[in-house]
């Protein structure tokens, strides 16, 4: 079942080039053919801390972090404030070594750099013990030695790449290809001589292990890349030009990688005060004419509130993204988690009317970003992408030709001047810009811009009448409340004709379902192919559209399952409140799996959660919750 | 050519277009001053040569926030004190347009405090006008951030402890590039002082004195006043900074004091705008962004052909 596969984990301290030295480790095996997944765990420090990046790869696509891993490259934190007293939070320079060793799998491989980890130190921590209870192998070299040799101390993790492909038996020429791409000169020699002696030097070590590295091939190209990419890369395809935001994790990636690249595309990008002005520009833009967005993480996102609730009120277009992390207040910043639903759908005063899509992986970050700056653009309303720190961080291949789409700068339900000339206009002189019944039949109003010739109305936050006027008429107010609200009802059909952000997985007539939104649906896909192997009748969707929520969809789907569990990151089971919510029933149906500790799920915890929650027996793990339906 | 035909349009400009053909009766007091500002804004306008439908005027809340009600142009009635970031943006958005904000003192002063010194710290090209009648109106007289300290109301019963805020001095201090202080009380120099902030190439700050007859009643209704660029009294270089900012602390602390001094405190030509600034560094169009939507014409690059081949 996994047995064919490889999951390498590089650890060491933040700093230590982990993240850079992961993605290269990918990248090359991606280019060897084989298929990629990243999962990537940081501490909120600049430097020093334990970091990790597993690289999962097979030959057979990849859509989740695997269970545990079976190679541990630790490199040891060479920014650890007290390498060698006991610190507050443990030894530090050690943890990546011995931190979570208990999920590497048995018979798995833990290559340390004896370079920087002292051996007595390393004898402490009942390494040896362990290594012969599980039947690793475990195989200290010095890395830091042979770095140092040819170069600086940094190159240890190149050297731990090399020295990882000689014990693996992985060709050494992809490494090079890579090394000579991104280096030039004394550094590329100096790394290239690295990569080599340590490919040589664990050559000899001869570590004799079970580990089979898959092989495969790519029948198209393929690209690498996060779903931070997959968003900003959405968004400028629809002709996003504009962004304004903080700096907040994990937001503040989709943040720079726009900025890096909005003014080659003419575009603007600003940084600002805080996140109530963040929201605030991107509306600015928007009212002017320019398809904007913004964003931030949960506690910036709160302050974009008042100006999400103005963009509602005056129906600006406009598309923010919320990435979570692990809360409440500051929470925990590096570590992903999807307790923000509940905000994302109903911060801010009066009944909302906005549109919310969760994407569960890079090719639906790409793809319902663009659908959001669509939706956002032609009903006039804000439109909200949520995701959080797993998606934001981790990397997957996938072929670039799903991104050779057309571009659409389309800026949606506005009218050019010759439009505005027919339209209607109130006696005031103002252009009837909200009006009661849009003369096309629909909920939409068209707009003009400032500038436009006869098109000046009133935008306000305050309750208004045609042509913007501030009005209190209670037939007015009616007739504006459901105009604003009925957009919902024509966006969901508009959804359920055109574009379903739902899928569906495991065999149609499957007894058992497991619901799921956002990042965790790759890792319960590859659960429920499991429980099938397994014996059981299982199957599974995953929902995106947070709202307006597809209400058929998921009917069909629960009425077609005798139970359904329900899988979120989050404590108090957000998902699932809001389908009971939606549907007005199916509480005694639903029961949920929890899991709040900082880490996304594993394919097995939702493998046994399942089982134990069908034989109704308590959940063997500590680090999961499970929650019965309704009556159970 | 522009989809914006409104803008640089050649034509004489009627101070009447800017009122309303079916004018919203107007939610303020008899005798507030905020007439005043309506008034010179509106007289202003011929005198800049701008229309209605290149105006846009960007209002916070508060009764101030009522502007663009009564003012015929683009309108935007945002939130309470952030005016100022969308204005800004629609700026940069599209930088042809005549961008103008106001707001309260709470608006500017209090709750968008942030936000004003940013706007101002930025140099971006446009006005911002704050009615300043040291109370908050709205919520029915509460004390506010420049009222004198002292000042009692139904939220401070034993008088404010706080020292009010010098929004003169701060505005120097913040960035501004165009800082004056008018009164409503003399419309012909208001009409001026936003005729002038207008065609600044910069951030012109105006506070604006607008007395409260109803909720600051004991206040006075901001005369006799004194232009300083008309007394003798007060012989200083505008341009200069430490002499502005000597003009400017002198003209916050008598007005605590009954003295009432307005005119232009501050004025740097040499400073280049935001916008300039931005597009110096390339990370700015030269053709205004908003234009690029209405162009047929306009090559709009995908990602596909430009960032996907460092991901291969």
């Amino acid at each position: 079942m996994t047995d064919n596969e490889l999951i390498w984990r590089i650890a060491g301290g933040s700093g230590d080039g982990i993240d850079s030295t992961s993605q290269n480790f990918a990248k090359a095996l991606m280019w060897s053919g084989l298929n990629v997944f990243t999962h990537r765990h940081y501490p909120s420090r600049i430097r020093g801390g334990h970091t990790y990046v597993e690289v999962r790869a097979k030959d057979e696509p990849v859509q989740s972090r695997g269970d545990g891993y079976n190679f541990l490259l630790a490199l040891g934190d060479s920014f650890a404030r007290n390498p060698q007293e006991e610190a507050y939070y443990g030894k530090e320079e050690l943890k990546p070594l011995y931190e979570n060793f208990d999920d590497l799998r048995e018979g798995g491989v833990l290559l340390y750099d004896e370079g920087l980890l002292d051996d007595e130190d390393v004898d402490e921590i009942g390494l040896e013990e362990a290594a012969e209870e599980n039947n690793w192998h475990v195989v200290p070299m010095d890395l830091r030695g042979i770095a140092k040799e040819h170069g600086r101390e940094i190159m240890r993790n190149t050297a731990g790449i090399g020295a990882t492909a000689a014990i693996l038996d992985i060709s050494t020429d992809e490494f090079e290809k890579l090394i000579k791409q991104n280096m030039s000169g004394d550094m590329q020699e100096a790394n290239l001589n690295v990569l080599h002696d340590a490919y040589e030097a664990a050559s000899e070590l001869d570590v004799d292990h079970d580990i089979e590295v898959p092989e495969g091939s790519h029948d198209e190209e393929q690209v690498i890349l996060s779903g931070s990419n997959a968003i900003s890369y959405g968004a400028i395809d629809e002709g996003c030009r504009f962004i304004s935001g903080y700096p907040m994790t994990p937001w503040t990636d989709v943040f720079t990688i726009m900025s890096q690249h909005l003014p080659s595309f003419g575009g603007i990008s600003e940084q600002v005060e805080d996140e109530i002005a963040a929201a605030a520009l991107a509306l600015g833009a928007s009212h002017a004419g320019v398809k904007a967005m913004s964003g931030s993480s949960g506690g910036g996102f709160a302050l974009m509130s008042e100006p999400l609730g103005l963009a509602e009120m005056t129906e600006t277009p406009i598309v923010l993204v919320e990435a979570m992390r692990a809360g409440p207040s500051t929470g925990m910043p590096t570590k992903p988690e999807q307790a923000d639903l509940e905000h994302v759908l109903y911060t801010s005063q009066g009944d909302s009317a906005r549109v919310v899509f969760a994407p569960a992986n890079i090719r639906e970050c790409y793809t319902q970003t663009r659908s959001a700056f669509r939706i956002a653009y032609e009903y006039q309303i804000p439109a909200i992408v949520i995701y959080d720190q797993k998606i934001q961080g981790e990397l997957r291949n996938l072929p670039a030709s799903h991104f050779d789409e057309e571009p659409n700068a389309d800026p949606g339900s506005v009218l050019t001047e010759e439009e505005i000339q027919d339209a209607a206009h109130h006696s005031s002189g103002k252009f009837q810009r909200f009006l009661h019944e849009p003369e096309d039949g629909s909920n939409v109003s068209p707009r003009s811009v400032p500038g436009q010739k006869d098109g000046r109305f009133l935008a306000t936050g305050n309750e208004h009448n045609p042509s913007g006027h501030i009005s209190e008429d209670p037939e007015n107010r009616i007739a504006q409340m459901n105009r604003r609200l009925n957009k919902l009802d024509d966006i969901r059909a508009d959804l359920d004709e055109n574009t379903s952000h739902q899928t569906y997985h495991g065999p149609e007539d499957a007894d058992y379902g497991i619901l799921v939104w956002g990042s965790q649906q790759g890792t319960v896909f590859e659960a429920v192919d499991r429980l099938n192997e397994n014996g059981h009748s299982v199957k599974a969707l995953g929902v995106s559209d947070m709202a307006p929520y597809p209400k058929e969809e998921v009917s069909e789907w629960l009425e077609s399952v005798d139970e359904a569990l329900v899988v979120e990151m989050n404590a108090t089971a957000q998902f699932r409140g809001l389908t009971q919510k939606e549907l007005g029933k199916y509480g005694d149906k639903m029961s949920s799996l929890l899991k709040y500790n900082g880490n996304p799920f594993e394919p097995a915890e939702i493998v046994d959660g399942f089982e134990s929650s069908i034989d109704g027996e308590e959940l063997a793990a500590s680090n999961m919750k499970y929650v019965p339906a309704a009556g159970d | 050519m522009s989809a914006f035909s409104a803008i640089n349009e050649e034509r004489e400009i009627e101070r009447d277009e800017f009122t309303p053909g079916i004018e919203p009766q107007a939610t303020w007091c008899p005798g507030c001053g905020d007439f005043g500002v309506l008034k010179a804004l509106k007289q202003a306008m011929p005198e800049v040569g701008k229309n209605p439908d290149e105006v846009a005027l960007f209002t916070g809340i508060g009764c101030s926030g009522k502007l663009n009600s009564y003012f015929n142009s683009y309108g935007f009635h945002t939130i309470h004190g952030r005016s100022l970031p969308v204005a800004r943006a629609a700026k940069l958005a599209n930088p042809n347009l005549e961008v103008i904000a106001a707001g309260g003192d709470g608006d500017g002063y209090g709750i968008g405090g942030n936000h004003t010194i940013h706007t101002a710290r930025e140099n971006h090209d446009m006005t911002y006008i704050v009615f300043n009648n040291e109370i908050f109106g709205l919520t029915k007289g509460q004390t506010s951030p420049t009222s004198p300290k002292g000042h009692k109301s139904k939220t401070q019963p034993h008088g404010s402890a706080k020292s009010p805020i010098r929004p003169l001095s701060q505005q120097l201090n913040a960035g501004a590039t165009y800082i004056a202080r008018t009164a409503a009380v003399n419309p012909n120099q208001a009409k001026e002082i936003i005729a002038e902030a207008i065609e600044h190439d910069g951030f012109a700050h105006i506070d604006f004195l607008t007395q409260c007859p109803t909720w600051n009643k004991d206040a006075k209704h901001y005369v006799p006043y004194t232009d300083v660029q008309q007394s003798d009294e007060f012989d200083f270089d505008v341009s200069d900074r430490a002499e502005a900012a000597e003009m400017m602390r002198k003209t916050e602390e008598r007005l605590y004091e009954g003295e009432v001094l307005t005119g232009r405190m501050y004025i740097e030509d040499e400073r280049p705008s935001y916008g300039e600034e931005k597009r110096q560094i390339g990370e700015m169009p030269e053709e205004p962004l908003a234009e690029r939507y209405f162009d047929e014409d306009a090559e709009w690059e995908r990602t596909y052909d430009n960032l996907l081949e460092h991901h291969k």
